[in-house]
């Protein structure tokens, strides 16, 4: 073989065995194996060869190539394999269990129980109302069956405005209107009505812990042809068993509420005891939750639905209250309060 | 409104039975019952009937004397004793060794150096009156050693109604209307109440009555003389006792005692003092003096009892105190009566003085009911009183009866309200039970509805459901589902709107939502420096910080944040609420519903704050209607705006609203450090906009062509007008046009915008580029923009 040939394989197997890193590596590559390489020199000074000489040479140039190459890829994967175990050598050990930073934002709670209870009758067939907070004499109280000087006025001070409207004190007021909206789709093709009504209710009082001036409700309401006392027990029991996600027992009581005949308050096994008694619940095992009834009959009337033909239910949900019992709010006032270390907390519960 | 188990069972036997399940049946199944159920005389044992034999001064002290008394064995017992009224001859209750006083047991105890074995107790000691003045003097003739249990009634169970679940019902506000309802539970029979015959004083002169205005009802007299009794027997003054009322004389107790019987207020005037009563209304106001000693201004309006043209009561309410039963009355003039319930109810409002009276008048009471209470009451009045003589006839006016209500209704009627299937003998058993008279044959129930029904509750047919079900019990009902149709449910657009605009907010941009009240916050307002704007006012509003009606939430909103400063460094909150924007031509509130967001940071630039509220702003408009925002610059309006950088919001040309940041003065009352921006739109309008929903474009199958061009635009010109420069240049190839980058300095505005270009049916020559590009460079000459060359 000829000595240029074993010469330029020792300085070549020197350079390769000395090579730290990749760079280095291609740098090698390139001075023997590239176009201007010194093995591809080699073949250059080939034309002063004879022909069999040539043969010869070529030859063992060309074994050269092929073994450099083959060392170059030899060494290219261990320096590949160096730095892949260098790499995940460096790569720091992170501490996990330092505290997430979810940055959320939050619901108000009212948004939160008022979704859940939305979800539940929305699954059962009843369309979501909106109304407005100011209303008028004839919405909040004479269209349900509350006329002037009725003591049951007594029973909610209300605010009114100075142009003789006032702030709705219960939900109820939107029940004409939605009567009305709907009504004709019962009468004409059988569409029963089935809706609810969240809303913010206003009450002239003074607040503590437990009473506010401005409040949540969540009216409900069926009318249909054969709409019964039995009916109005399955479907708050149902939902307020969704509700609390748990069988809850119910019991009804006469109440009265002029927009209800008959009327009743409706009680649920207490949620802390499950009816044993506590202090929760004045150990009598029963909360009071809330008023429900058959709509009565004046009220579908003017509503411009005959009330021989036609019957329903009527409940009004506190959803006031039912966020502060779901959440253990103690406080009714943390919920208007406008305190984000209280209300940043309810991020979402679906 | 506290009940006596023994009052109800004078009206229906009740033996056998277990008397808390029927107080509890009585709540689930006619009204609410407080959850204190008081066992009175329970913790008392062993007080026997004594007599003090003898009464001596005890040496060592000056209260206490040393008595010898007699429980009837024949054998006197020594006992010290502090009372002030004891007296030989005296009987009184005497607990004896063993005998149990709440948790104390009589055991001999020694008092300064004597022996005391026993103790005489007061009313109060034993729990039957709040008078501890002296130990019980006992009067009637009983015989020494008997139990006191077995002569007065100790024991009892009291119970007390919610007032409130009693509204409707003005049958309910004495004993024997609940003995009514406790015997339709029980299945026992009402007895008839006792009283007088009133028939026979019917040839006695009449008392001088006349009612004058038509807010009497119905006012009945008698007049009696020669009464002799002051003092209440036991019995009826601890019933009124326990029923929470204080014993006065003999006649107001009975008058009391009537009340709380039979629901009927009853007034006894001393006859002296009255001798033409008349009925009326004075024209103008005047001070009276009730039988409280307080002067009341009473008004025109109020009617009032009178004799001739002295007034000496107030109507339902309260009587004079010139014509109250004093101490040498021995005549009196009896009042049963029934005024216009709302008259009542408006005169307690005026007068702010509400009595168990009135309270009872504003319930609507049964005019029926006059004549038997004065039946009654002169039945127990001669019960205890033997020589009294009545000396007028029965004087009674009853202008205008309530008319007789009679209801048809059928078995369907019943079972479509019920859901269930109650049976006829059921159904009329209930309502006999109740006192109605029903009848029922051919599947039809007829039922006439008793006087005490009708003034109020019960004066159609579902009146009559509640009826029937009450006393069958809820309870026993079969719970099923309804028969109805079922159809899709489709939400409002608002509410849609509403429901996404809350989830992006808070979980894309980490948002708090916060509610605030319908009415601005004077003080809190006060202290930023905003003032409150003109708006509709609330006409009672007892709380003086509250008077004016929003018009919009962000200063309320403000005021939350000034008290979440401290909080964290940056935070953004957000209501949908209401806002009243003054009074239509109608006179009716404009009401509005707003979303409102306010970003406070301390960390973050007034100009990035800005922009990234004007990013939530846009990307709910992307989002939800798949439209972009624009935006238009606007004078302040409000002294909350800073008047730089305030903007109209606008959807598809439509106003939604606004975005601005907060006014420097504001600001700083708020945090000295902080940037604060808010932005407030319209939801109502915001929901009217057409979602404009997705529109699919297939991607080129060919290469694009970006394109840079570096602007430097003149002081105040806005990218949205030199959008104009390009946006009609694009020849359908030109497919966007986005800032890359931003240069600023005092002098110089520039802006990298990059234009893409390509098309869908080839590949772009740099020529056609090119062209586009000069028309859009030459577009921007004009508008006094120059470009830099990259």
């Amino acid at each position: 073989m000829d000595e240029r040939i074993l010469k330029l394989k020792s300085e070549f197997e020197a350079k390769l065995s000395k090579t730290k890193d990749l760079i280095d590596l291609d740098g090698i590559r390139v001075g023997f194996l590239g176009k201007k390489g010194s093995i591809t020199a080699l073949l250059k000074g080939m034309k002063d060869l004879g022909v069999e000489q040539k043969k010869a040479f070529g030859a063992d140039v060309n074994k050269l190539k092929e073994f450099a190459a083959a060392e170059i890829d030899k060494k290219t994967a261990e320096l590949k394999k160096k730095q892949t175990e260098l790499e995940i050598k460096s790569m720091p050990k992170f501490d996990i269990s330092t505290p997430a930073n979810c940055s959320c934002g939050s619901y108000h709670p009212i948004t939160l129980v008022q979704r859940q209870c939305e979800t539940i009758f929305k699954s059962m067939g009843f369309t979501v109302e909106d109304y407005s907070e100011v209303v008028t004499d004839y919405e909040c109280f004479e269209s349900l069956n509350i006329p002037k000087h009725h003591p049951a006025r007594d029973m909610q001070d209300t605010y009114y405005l100075e142009n003789g409207q006032l702030l709705k004190t219960q939900t109820s007021a939107a029940q004409n209107a939605i009567l009305r909206k709907y009504g004709p789709a019962l009468i004409e093709n059988g569409t029963p009505i089935r809706a609810i009504f969240p809303g913010r209710c206003f009450r002239n009082e003074a607040t503590d812990a437990c009473h506010e001036n401005t409040f949540f409700q969540m009216e409900g309401m069926m009318v249909d042809k054969d709409i019964s006392i039995s009916n109005l027990i399955y479907f708050m029991k149902t939902m307020l068993s969704e509700v609390f996600r748990k069988d809850i027992k119910v019991r009804l009581r006469p109440g009265f509420f002029p927009f209800v005949e008959p009327g009743f308050e409706l009680d649920i096994s207490c949620l802390i005891c499950g009816g044993t008694g506590c202090p929760s619940c004045k150990h009598s095992g029963w909360l009071e939750l809330c008023p429900c009834g058959m709509i009565h009959p004046n009220v579908l009337r003017e509503g411009g639905i005959d009330p021989d033909k036609y019957t329903g239910f009527a409940f009004g949900l506190g959803l006031t209250r039912l966020a502060m019992m779901k959440y253990g709010i103690k406080d009714i006032r943390d919920l208007n309060s406008g305190s984000l270390k209280s209300l940043s907390q309810f991020t979402d519960d679906e | 409104m506290f009940l006596s188990m023994n009052w109800i069972e004078d009206f229906v036997d009740l033996s056998g039975l277990d008397k808390l399940d029927l107080i509890h049946r009585f709540s689930l199944s006619t009204a609410e019952v407080e959850n204190d159920i008081f066992f009175k005389g329970s913790d008392i044992s062993g007080i026997v009937v004594a007599e003090i034999k003898s009464v001596e001064e005890h040496p060592k002290s000056k209260k206490l004397h040393l008595l010898k008394v007699d429980t009837g064995s024949g054998e006197l017992t020594d006992v010290v004793c502090g009372a002030p009224n004891v007296r030989v001859g005296m009987k009184t209750a005497f607990a004896q060794l063993g005998a149990k006083i709440g948790e104390i047991t009589i055991t001999p105890r020694d008092l300064a150096g004597y022996t005391s074995f026993g103790m005489c107790c007061s009313e109060s000691e034993i729990g039957i009156s709040d008078d501890h003045s002296g130990i019980m003097d006992i009067t009637d003739d009983v015989p020494l050693g008997t139990d006191i249990k077995k002569i007065y009634d100790v024991d009892d169970i009291i119970f007390e109604v919610d007032n409130k679940s009693l509204t409707n019902r003005p049958d309910l506000w004495g004993h024997y209307g609940i003995a009514r309802e406790f015997a339709a539970l029980a299945g026992r029979e009402l007895k008839a109440l006792e009283t007088d015959d009133l028939s026979v004083y019917a040839d006695l002169p009449q008392v001088d009555m006349k009612i004058e205005d038509t807010l009497c009802k119905r006012y009945s007299t008698i007049k009696v003389e020669n009464i002799s009794r002051s003092v209440s027997p036991v019995n009826i003054r601890i019933r009124l006792f326990y029923c929470g009322m204080r014993a006065i004389n003999y006649l107001a107790d009975l008058t009391n005692y009537l009340m709380l019987e039979m629901g009927q207020p009853m007034h006894a005037f001393d006859a002296r003092k009255v001798e033409k009563i008349r009925i009326k209304r004075f024209d103008a106001p005047f001070t009276f003096r009730t039988l409280d000693g307080v002067d009341r201004n009473v008004d025109e309006n109020t009617l009032m009892i009178c004799n001739d043209n002295t007034p000496v009561a107030i109507a339902g309410i309260m009587g004079g105190l010139d014509s109250e039963i004093v101490d040498d009355t021995t005549t009196l003039t009896l009042e049963s009566a029934n005024f216009d319930a709302a008259s009542v109810r408006k005169s307690t409002v005026r007068l702010t003085h509400r009595t168990d009276a009135s309270m009872r008048y504003e319930k609507s009471l049964d005019p029926e009911m006059t004549v038997p209470a004065i039946g009654r009451f002169l039945y127990l009045l001669k019960k205890y009183d033997g020589g009294v003589k009545v000396v007028s006839s029965l004087t009674d006016e009853y202008p205008v009866k309530f008319p007789p209500v009679t209801l048809n209704f059928d078995q369907n009627f019943v079972d479509r309200y019920t859901g269930i299937n109650i049976d006829s003998d059921t159904i009329l058993k209930t309502l006999t039970s109740l006192g109605f008279k029903a009848e029922y044959a051919d599947g039809k129930y007829t039922v006439d509805v008793p006087s005490w029904r009708i003034t109020k509750d019960v004066t159609m047919n579902a009146d009559i459901i509640e009826e029937i079900t009450r006393i069958y019990g809820y309870d026993n009902f079969e719970v099923n589902t309804t028969r109805s149709p079922l159809y899709p449910v489709r939400m409002t657009e608002v509410k849609n709107n509403e429901e996404k605009i809350k989830d992006m907010l808070v979980k894309k941009y980490s948002l708090h939502e916060l509610h605030s009240y319908v009415w601005a916050y004077n003080d809190e307002l006060k202290e930023l420096g905003i003032a409150i704007e003109d708006n509709v006012k609330l006409a009672n509003a007892t709380n003086p910080n509250i008077e004016t009606l929003r018009k919009s939430i962000i200063p309320n909103q403000l005021c939350q944040v000034k008290s979440n400063v401290s909080y964290a460094p940056e935070f953004g909150i957000f209501e949908i609420g209401r806002v009243v924007n003054g009074l239509d031509e109608n006179n009716m509130c404009v009401e509005h519903k707003k979303l409102a967001i306010t970003l406070f940071s301390k960390t973050t630039s007034m100009r990035d704050l800005y922009f990234r509220l004007r990013d939530i702003l846009a990307s709910l408009a992307l989002d939800i209607k798949h439209s972009e925002l624009t935006f238009a610059a606007k004078e302040a309006e409000h002294d909350y705006e800073h008047p730089v950088n305030l903007n109209t919001v606008l959807l598809d040309g439509k106003e939604l609203g606004v975005i601005g940041i907060v006014h420097p003065t504001i600001g700083k009352n708020i945090d000295k450090k902080a940037n604060i921006v808010f932005a407030e739109i319209d939801v109502d309008t915001f929901a009217s906009e057409k979602d404009k929903g997705i529109v699919y474009s297939e991607p080129s199958k060919y290469p694009s062509i970006e394109y840079d061009l570096s602007l430097d635009i003149p002081e105040g010109a806005l990218y949205g007008d030199l959008k104009e420069c390009w946006t009609n240049e694009g020849k359908d190839i030109l497919k966007g046009a986005s800032i890359v980058d931003t240069y600023d300095t005092d002098e110089v505005h520039r802006i990298t915008v990059r234009f893409v270009f390509s098309s869908d049916e080839r590949t772009l020559s740099s020529a056609e580029v090119q062209e586009i590009i000069d028309k859009i460079t030459a577009n921007l000459s004009t508008k006094n923009v120059t470009i830099k060359q990259q």
